[in-house]
């Protein structure tokens, strides 16, 4: 199938405790696949896996069918695996191309000697990736603390698109937005899809997942239990899957 | 219309109040030359500058340390260890044949490097084995006036090259009505001749450095990072910025300009000892949140926090050539202090 991203038979044991249990999956470009399951599930550590933050102990993640070593959240992101936390990680106290360029900042040669910081160029490069996906946002100059939930998460979103994001990872994208700010971030999802990019949600929305998935992935005690397409299943179907209610058929 | 008036309205005053500390500035050099003749002059200027040059190193130091979050209690101590260091290696190389220069130059460049030791222990204790700041710096507090004392044995340092009290006094320019200029060194002229001086040289001194860190925080990515650790040290982690590496330079910068702040002293007042700098760290900190940084990290700038420390200054020469003790000058600080922490928490559009 040629996913973008694929994982095959990946475990992560803490002590005694096994977190991921043999867990293969894969996201094709422009595909968003939804991953599901009940707290404790091992949702957050199979992401936490791909985005390098922890490395599986059995198990191999390929990326464009290489097989490759993740050392660290570095090397995802050097190989375009971007991942939006829950908490977003934007420094509040900094402005917007400030936070989209942060930790990666363009600088220019001043006076022959020294790098200073290119305020004007990262402006612009945020300004017309801001435009691309359609979000307004005022003032690039404002910090983040003056902006919405949903404007904060577009941001975050910009940031991982300007850097050529090939997986992008979400953690819980639309907890906490209001309910027009969901909508806006969801539609953001379907223009990424669009654009080819392979996006992997984590959610306990189901209305969104159905809203924007293609396919969805019950995850319960660490094992990858069900695959469905979202074509193909139904809410009540999911639901029970998740609490194991629902016989598994393979 | 009416809304484009209250904009308009709503404009200036969050201007004023963004640069209330420039407007409370400008209102108490204001009282102060209407109370006290010969206030302002460029004479008493100068003075604030020269008395306050201690302070202006200690609080960018401060600053630095306070954009990511932390504290750094040691500087006053660091500034006294720095005094016994400098003015012992100037007696000891000035004894050994050094022209006076010579010591003088070797002496400070010692001082600053052995200055650098404490911020590296304070930054490795904060950044790596993740001790609260408070506490790091509060016991290299201990350390450093403990060190100074053994080192001085309770005997200020004596007989220093006479040379580093005259450039530590010196002026950068001096003016001979009619007869010409000077640059560093003070014309020979016969007494009673008016010589103007311009500028103190431990002014020039410590604005040269505040000037090359404030470019550093505004214009590098070292200085934006630094804003990014303090506004969130995960998002900072997260992107890739090396946070231990970034906080232990915080807090080397930090002992450099109490290292600085040192030199200055000796040369000032030509001795050195172990609390010479303990007042001033209350100062400090004192003029960095006038001066509007949040404590929690994060914000403040080299310029507004040099107007925490003019206000302090100011405020301490007005009360010393009024004659009042100086302890009005310590419940005043405090009284601006908590105004200036009640302006923000009730206007938080002022902050920049």
């Amino acid at each position: 199938m040629g996913y973008i991203i694929e994982t095959r038979g990946i475990t992560k044991r803490f002590g005694g405790l096994t977190a991921v249990d043999n867990v293969s999956m894969g996201v094709n470009a422009g595909e968003v696949v939804a991953i599901l399951g009940d707290n404790g599930a091992g949702k957050s550590t199979l992401i936490k896996m791909i985005s390098g933050v922890h490395k599986p102990d059995e198990g191999t993640i390929l990326l464009d069918g290489k097989p490759m070593k993740l050392e660290s959240p570095m090397d995802a992101l050097a190989n375009g695996i971007e991942t939006i936390y829950q908490d977003l990680a934007l420094a509040e106290n900094l402005n917007v191309s400030s936070n989209i360029f942060l930790g990666r900042e363009k600088t220019k040669r001043s006076l022959g000697m020294f790098n200073v910081l290119d305020h004007e160029y990262m402006q612009q490069e945020s300004r017309s990736v801001l435009d691309r996906l359609e979000i307004e946002i005022p003032s690039l100059k404002n910090t983040i603390r003056t902006l919405s939930g949903g404007q904060r998460q577009a941001v975050a979103i910009s940031r991982s698109i300007y850097w050529q994001a090939k997986v992008l990872i979400m953690d819980e994208p639309t907890a906490a937005l209001g309910i027009a700010e969901q909508k806006k971030v969801l539609d953001l999802v379907k223009s990424l899809k669009t654009q080819g990019i392979g996006i992997i949600i984590i959610s306990h929305q189901m209305y969104d997942v159905f809203e924007v998935a293609d396919r969805i992935i019950v995850m319960r005690r660490g094992q990858n239990v069900a695959t469905r397409l979202v074509s193909e299943t139904t809410p009540d179907e999911i639901v029970g899957l998740i609490v194991g209610s629902e016989t598994v058929k393979r | 219309m009416n809304t484009l008036v209250a904009q308009r309205k709503r404009n200036t005053l969050g201007t004023i109040g963004r640069n209330w500390v420039l407007v409370f500035l400008v209102l108490e050099f204001g009282y102060f030359a209407i109370l006290t003749r010969g206030f302002a002059s460029l004479n008493i200027v100068q003075m604030i500058l020269f008395y306050g040059t201690e302070v202006f190193l200690l609080a960018t130091a401060e600053l630095f340390v306070i954009i990511t979050g932390g504290i750094d209690l040691s500087v006053g101590y660091v500034l006294g260890f720095a005094t016994v260091i400098s003015s012992k290696l100037m007696v000891v190389f000035a004894s050994r044949g050094l022209s006076p220069l010579g010591a003088i130059v070797t002496s400070i460049l010692i001082t600053l490097c052995v200055g650098l030791i404490p911020g590296f222990v304070n930054g490795v204790l904060v950044a790596k084995l993740r001790v609260p700041p408070f506490i790091a710096t509060f016991s290299m507090l201990g350390v450093c006036q403990g060190v100074s004392e053994l080192l001085m044995q309770g005997i200020p340092a004596k007989n220093l090259p006479p040379l580093a009290g005259t450039i530590g006094n010196g002026h950068f320019l001096y003016i001979v009505p009619g007869s010409g200029i000077s640059f560093m060194q003070r014309p020979d002229v016969a007494r009673g001749v008016r010589v103007i001086e311009i500028i103190p040289n431990a002014v020039v001194f410590a604005l040269v450095f505040i000037a090359i860190f404030a470019f550093i925080l505004t214009k590098t990515r070292f200085g934006q990072h630094i804003y990014a650790i303090g506004g969130n040290i995960d998002a900072a982690s997260r992107a890739g910025i090396d946070v231990k590496k970034h906080i232990i330079g915080v807090y080397m910068i930090s002992s450099f300009f109490a290292s600085l702040a040192g030199i200055i002293y000796v040369m000032k007042y030509i001795t050195g000892k172990a609390d010479a700098g303990a007042a001033s760290l209350l100062d400090a900190i004192a003029a960095v949140v006038i001066g509007g940084a949040s404590m929690f990290g994060g914000s403040g700038t080299v310029w507004r926090t040099i107007l925490g420390c003019l206000v302090i200054a100011t405020l301490e020469t007005g009360l010393r050539m009024r004659g009042t003790p100086t302890f009005d000058k310590y419940i005043l600080v405090g009284v601006i202090l908590i105004f200036t922490v009640v302006i923000e928490r009730f206007f938080p559009d002022f902050k920049r």
